[in-house]
């Protein structure tokens, strides 16, 4: 597409199939607005770009010039930012179209897009199920073909595991690979913008625009862009691990045959699969759910009503406004993890929590350099435990709700690339597979993908 | 001060880096701008913003460290000191904690009490500035000035080494002397780019365990330092002998009421429950870069006071004099370079010069070549040293080499001993008195006919060819 008319085109055609899909709760821009964005949009987007007409959704936390970003919060609300994040501006200069705002968990905090302020989204093919989360939004909405791709975010999975409900590719790629520069932050050092996407192809080249080096972000890696690789014949060469820690006793059957059904195809098509063993894998979730919420106390203390975002009542003084608008302004699994961040952080329990979290992360990065040293490639393990749950399932269970993102959650703890693309289905619901890779090796990782992507029957019931 | 009593103080001092833009990001640092100008998404905390450190307050800050015989650490952690307060909007200030930037630091400066005396400088550290609340800008609101927010500060802590609080203020003159110096800072207690707290406690005489202590703020100008921490110390002394315990809080001193009082129990307690900033990868600073910003670091105040008494056989008074600022120092130095003796040198920049800055406030306005010049014009009995001083002001007012303005004012000395000859003779011819008793041998009566023939000449015979003359006439 290089033709302004197919550009405009290509925006028109996104904003009806959004407005079809107001269902899903799932597009938080007004349809006004949207519409009005994406034709100005197009008309001016450039032509030689590589994206060029494209549309691409874009997660409420991840900040924009032309939409509010509220972060799925109140205490947001209406928040328009002077600014936009490294990643938008990169796509916008590629000619990519910003297909409105996404729903998401408050702040990124949580797995069914429940959590949000703005109400739930709801999973494209079973409106009494939830499409994941966080990035829940922008899955739904690629799920259900509105757009071909989609920018998400991860902390511990908020990229595949809605990916994997919602039958659709989602990519987090290594820490520092794409700017976190306006991505709000939630846990800083696992934080991560992310893509979602129809094919490995679409969610992959969206990803090789917003990478890269970024003079904004000392966490992003002094790096080119992602080059992207060619669809292999076989993959005669490669070493995949299979984790038994992600196959315990308890596994969902179902889950258990797509996830075999893929490793069979992987071997057919030359990779020599090995079971490998990651031990500290058990401690992930509990590490997570502290480091996590430790830097999200911290990163989440600037919304105190003073300088933006709406007050609530009763702000007389400081420390009434703070109450009044953290107290209001925030949903109860922000509250959550704000005082379980801050309690982990306090004297007298640093050591005990967060410093022993630190060293549990450098067991957990250390396993999987342990099984990568020893000749392994590439690891296969499923995404989620379960397909997409019923709504209102997992709300009142925390911990429930945690270990949904169980097998995700270690990607960010070592700050590896992973994938998780559509492997089968379960009783009609998408379920996927996951390849996590080595650390910057991208590449590899989207080989396998592409092969394992036209291979296995992923529309199929497991 | 009661007696039977020791003072025991340690200095925390916040000093703003001398850098064109702030910390973290690229707005201005500089101060005074209208409120809420210099800033942008970093400074201002905006969602999704992130921190970029500027390069060149890692460079000042490591050439404070090792001005001050720190180890400047290779490796050092950025870390997030968190607590609420409106001018702090992301929250939680950045700074450093369990790995500073540098350690185990000296400075000596000279006791009123003790002599040379040293501090000991237990870690210097790199943070950010927050903003500003302005309560009384309007009636019953609080304003927010962010312009300082994010501005570059190093933190200098020093053990519990002040026996007085007059060697606390000495301490502090000296630091600021050396951040002055090495360019890091310009130390202005009023613009807040140098802001000291105290922790200060007293014990008994003989006492080698510390007491409890309190910690002074606000003390907001180098004159207060003294009389802030002289009236805590009384305070708790008075606590003390009247057998009460000094509670450990935070002490807010009042310069109207030359007062201290507690702070409110809810402004303190703080957790600041630091923790690494995950926004910021350790900090690595390369062998090379430190050993860079050693090799920048100029000779500091100590080193060259110890030079000049050694090179130009001053006083260590004088020298102390001379190197009390760099500027001065260097002035001195290029007077002597220029061919002027040392010590005359030395009293001309002492007073002369010193004087003149201090009238003028527009720096050292006689060239070092032409001060040297005119030194010259002295020794060589071409002006006499009063007239120097006309011809130095001249100068300065007006610029032009020394000779032609002493030639201008007709200051020029008469070394022509027929014309000197002719004043001797009409000196002699109006004091027939005085010259018979200078032949019965009252000879000190020459600098009498010595003074009269400056008088006849109205200053311009050179005085020791006169001298000559007046004792060839008075002996022939």
């Amino acid at each position: 597409m290089s033709d302004p008319s197919d550009a405009l085109a290509s925006a028109k055609a996104a904003a009806d199939r959004i407005v079809r899909l107001k269902r899903l709760n799932a597009c938080l821009t007004p349809i006004k607005e949207l519409r009005k964005s994406l034709t100005v949009q197009a008309s001016t987007a450039h032509p030689s770009g590589v994206l060029y007409g494209m549309p691409v959704a874009v997660k409420d936390n991840i900040c924009t010039l032309e939409f509010t970003t509220s972060c799925g919060s109140k205490i947001l609300e209406g928040y328009r930012s002077p600014y936009e994040a490294t990643a938008v501006a990169k796509l916008k200069a590629a000619g990519a179209l910003i297909a409105g705002k996404t729903n998401c968990d408050e702040f990124g905090m949580g797995s069914s897009t429940e959590h949000s302020a703005y109400g739930r989204s709801f999973h494209p093919f079973d409106k009494t199920r939830v499409p994941g989360g966080s990035s829940g939004g922008s899955a739904a909405l690629v799920g259900a073909g509105a757009v071909p791709a989609a920018l998400g975010s991860e902390t511990g999975g908020s990229v595949r595991q809605p990916a994997s409900l919602c039958g659709v590719v989602g990519i987090k790629p290594t820490y520092g690979r794409v700017s976190r520069y306006g991505l709000v932050a939630f846990g800083s050092s696992l934080d991560q913008i992310g893509v979602l996407g129809r094919s490995v192809h679409d969610a992959a080249r969206v990803l090789s625009v917003i990478s890269g080096r970024d003079p904004r972000d000392s966490t992003c890696e002094e790096r080119d862009s992602l080059r992207l690789p060619n669809v292999p014949e076989s993959l005669q060469g490669f070493v995949i691990g299979v984790p038994k820690e992600y196959f315990p006793q308890d596994l969902d059957p179902a889950v258990r045959r797509a996830c075999d059904r893929a490793i069979r195809l992987l071997r057919e098509l030359g990779a020599a699969v090995r079971e490998v063993s990651l031990p500290h894998t058990a401690y992930a979730i509990a590490t997570y759910y502290i480091i996590a919420p430790a830097e999200a106390s911290s990163n989440l203390a600037r919304y105190d009503g003073a300088r933006y975002g709406p007050r609530f009542n009763g702000s007389e003084d400081v420390r009434a406004l703070y109450r009044t608008t953290r107290g209001e302004g925030f949903g109860p699994e922000v509250r959550r993890r704000v005082l379980i961040g801050t309690y982990v952080l306090s004297s007298g329990y640093y050591d005990a929590y967060y410093r022993k979290a630190q060293q549990m992360r450098a067991l957990i990065a250390q396993d999987f350099r342990n099984v990568f040293d020893r000749g392994v490639d590439l690891l296969f393990t499923p995404t989620t435990p379960t397909p997409a749950f019923k709504a209102g399932e997992k709300l009142n269970d925390p911990v429930a709700m945690y270990l949904s993102d169980i097998f995700t959650v270690t990607a960010n703890l070592a700050g590896l690339p992973a994938i998780s693309l559509p492997i089968g289905r379960i009783k009609g619901l998408p379920i996927g597979g996951q390849l996590i890779g080595q650390a910057f090796l991208e590449d590899e990782m989207l080989e396998a993908a592409y092969a394992l992507e036209r291979a296995v029957p992923a529309g199929e019931e497991a | 001060m009661a007696v039977g009593w020791e003072t025991v103080i340690g200095l925390e001092t916040h000093v703003q880096l001398r850098t064109a833009s702030k910390m973290f990001c690229g707005c201005s640092a500089a101060f005074g701008a209208p409120p809420n100008t210099n800033v942008c998404p970093v400074c201002l905390g905006l969602p999704g913003a992130l921190p970029m450190p500027n390069e060149q307050a890692l460079k000042l800050a490591a050439r404070a460290a090792l001005g001050l015989g720190c180890t400047v650490h290779p490796r050092s952690v950025f870390a997030r000191k968190n607590y609420f307060y409106p001018d702090l909007p992301k929250g939680y200030q950045i700074s450093q904690f369990e790995q500073p930037l540098a350690t185990a630091g000296s400075l000596s400066y000279l006791s009123p009490d003790r002599g040379v005396a040293t501090a000991t400088i237990q870690r210097l550290h790199v943070e950010e500035d927050a903003g500003k609340s302005l309560h009384d800008r309007f009636p019953k609101q609080t304003a927010i000035d962010l312009n300082r927010c994010g501005v570059p500060l190093i933190e200098i802590v020093t053990g519990p080494d002040f026996r007085s609080p007059q060697e606390a203020r000495t301490y502090l003159l000296t630091l600021k002397q050396v951040l002055e110096y090495a360019g890091i800072s310009d130390c202005d207690m009023e613009k807040g780019s140098l802001r000291v707290d105290a922790n200060v406690s007293v014990r008994r005489a003989g006492e080698t365990a510390l007491g409890t202590k309190t910690e002074v703020k606000n003390i907001n100008s180098f004159a207060y330092v003294e009389k802030a921490l002289t009236v805590e110390r009384d305070r708790q002394i008075a606590v003390l002998e009247g057998g009460g315990t000094v509670a450990p809080q935070t002490m807010l001193y009042d310069s109207k009421t030359n007062g201290v009082r507690p702070q409110r129990s809810k402004e303190e307690s703080h957790d600041y429950r630091y923790f690494p900033d995950p926004d910021l990868p350790p900090l690595v600073l390369s062998e090379q870069f430190i050993a860079e910003q050693q090799t920048l670091l100029p000779e500091l105040p100590a080193k060259k006071r110890e030079r000049f008494v050694e090179k130009y056989a001053l006083s260590v008074t004088d020298a102390a004099v001379l190197t009390a600022d760099r500027s001065v120092a260097d002035y001195y130095e290029a007077v002597v370079h220029a061919g002027a003796d040392a010590k005359i040198a030395a009293n001309w920049v002492m007073t002369e010069v010193l004087a003149d800055a201090k009238d003028h406030g527009d720096g050292l306005r006689v060239p070092p070549g032409a001060l040297a010049n005119l030194i010259g014009l002295v020794r060589g009995g071409t002006v006499s040293h009063q007239a120097a001083k006309r011809v130095f002001a001249e100068v300065a007012e007006r610029g032009g080499e020394p000779r032609n303005v002493a030639e201008a004012l007709g200051v020029m000395q008469v070394a022509d001993t027929g014309v000197l000859a002719s004043w001797v003779g009409e000196v002699l011819t109006a004091h027939p008195a005085e010259v018979a008793r200078y032949k019965n041998g009252e000879a000190k009566l020459v600098q009498f006919f010595l003074g009269q023939v400056m008088k006849v000449s109205r200053g311009k015979a050179d005085p020791k060819l006169a001298q000559r003359v007046l004792e060839e006439k008075l002996t022939s």
